[in-house]
């Protein structure tokens, strides 16, 4: 073993792993290069976009901005993981695809995880805390008000005791 | 990004230590919200990082009638924005924070990490400066107490020494017959602020003459400004709306921005009128029923 590396236990998508990594690895690339998990898109590499967003511990984060290290012994949940086992889609993912919630798609992934860990921290978003939540997601098709409406209809659902 | 050595401490006292050892070569990692970009831009390239972010004895939010609040360092910039003591009693913290970056950047984010890269574009610090802050800096040979607004000396620069650890924020308790309003100029909410700035008016008892005043100022100066002129200008006066537009005009002046892609210094000129203006009125309106 290469003695600059170190290693971390980490949980993904209910996964238990142990990696040997080199400590400047962020989870970002922990995720793509050593678990094959490419849902997890790589864009800006500065914090800005919101692509590699995912969940840590219940809370999103930009995995691009996160130190692989810095999550050892966490749970992370990425895109792959909001479907249950049998393929069945998540019920924000069902409304991005009712909702014609993208374009080119690349912003998806992090716009689900963003909107998953909201919806599980608030039980009935208002507009603007939708808004403000999902400022951290840039789509760059600029097809912003779809996946508004997508989130919304899911709150709308949640209010009518429907899920 | 360099390879680098990495050490996480499990204890503030062994953080102090290992900060001591490596402190010609070493970085102190929170939760590297702007130092692991300044690692992948090679801005900075420490061979060695100790990492605190899992500090538990500096994640805390708490307050005292008598001594006020104290907030570990380690404290999150959403646990900030989300704590029902930070609304109830220092409001304008909380609606500051729903502003810094993104929800992603601050359930990850700290207020030690934020206050430590010392970026002007920054907006807790003026707010924190506002309401008086100081911050406690430990290291293996002791602690000090100094004032948050002698902590900045130039861009991304401050005083704390390399073998130094921001461990705690400290506000006194509220103050009475005071208001403290935030607000900022951005083209999107999330995006890089163009001006942001944070007024404390403190009004005589049962009167509407202000007493006293503060306004600090984010990204219109190498460092978090205060307008020590402008609020000057306010003292002893009634507030209205020529008192205040004069005292706008002079934190305008006052100030020295830079031109960059966001905004033009002029127009940052422009803007710090604008907003010190509105802030003021504000922060008077809501003093006066204090």
């Amino acid at each position: 073993m290469d003695s600059s590396k170190k290693t971390i236990n980490v949980k993904v998508n209910g996964e238990s792993y142990e990696v040997s990594i080199k400590p400047k690895m962020t989870l970002l690339q922990l995720l793509r290069n050593e678990l094959g998990l490419t849902g997890t898109k790589q864009a800006c590499m500065d914090n800005s976009c919101g692509a590699c967003t995912v969940i840590v511990n219940k809370m999103a984060v930009k995995a691009c901005s996160v130190l692989a290290m810095q999550v050892n012994g966490k749970e992370v949940t990425t895109v792959e993981g909001l479907a249950s086992k049998d393929g069945k889609l998540s019920i924000l993912q069902e409304a991005f695809l009712e909702h014609s919630a993208f374009q080119c798609g690349f912003c998806s992934p992090g716009k689900l995880m963003s909107s998953t860990a909201m919806l599980e921290e608030l039980e009935n978003p208002t507009e603007e805390d939708i808004r403000r939540d999902m400022e951290g997601n840039l789509c760059r098709c600029t097809g912003y008000v779809q996946y508004l409406e997508a989130i919304k209809s899911v709150v709308q659902k949640r209010k009518e005791g429907k899920i | 990004m360099k390879d680098f050595e990495y050490f996480s401490a499990s204890s503030l006292q062994e953080a102090c230590s290992l900060i001591s050892q490596y402190k010609d070569v070493g970085k102190v990692l929170a939760g590297g919200q702007s130092l692991i970009t300044l690692l992948r831009q090679k801005l900075i390239s420490p061979t060695c990082l100790i990492d605190i972010k899992g500090l538990k004895e500096l994640d805390y939010i708490e307050f005292d009638k008598k001594s006020g609040l104290r907030i570990g360092a380690l404290t999150t910039h959403r646990a900030i924005e989300k704590s029902p003591l930070i609304q109830e009693k220092y409001d304008v913290l909380s609606e500051m924070e729903k502003s810094v970056a993104s929800v992603q950047t601050r359930n990850w984010g700290t207020i030690g990490g934020n206050l430590c890269s010392a970026d002007p574009i920054g907006d807790p610090a003026p707010s924190l400066i506002v309401l008086g802050a100081k911050i406690k800096l430990v290291s293996a040979k002791g602690e000090r107490v100094v004032a948050l607004e002698d902590f900045f000396t130039d861009y991304f620069t401050t005083i704390i020494e390399p073998d130094e650890i921001l461990a705690e924020i400290q506000l006194p308790p509220p103050a009475p017959n005071t208001a403290v309003e935030y607000m900022k100029f951005a083209t999107i909410e999330a995006g890089i602020k163009i001006v942001s700035t944070s007024v404390a008016v403190t009004v005589e008892a049962g009167s509407d003459v202000c007493k006293d005043a503060k306004i600090v100022m984010s990204a219109v100066a190498p460092v978090p400004l205060i307008t020590k002129k402008a609020a000057e200008m306010l003292k002893g006066k009634k507030l209205t709306d020529d008192v205040i537009e004069e005292a706008a005009k002079m934190a305008a002046s006052e100030t020295d921005p830079t031109t960059d892609v966001h905004a033009s210094a002029e127009y940052r000129k422009e803007i710090v009128k604008v907003l010190v203006k509105r802030a003021t009125k504000k922060a008077f309106e809501k003093a006066k029923k204090a």
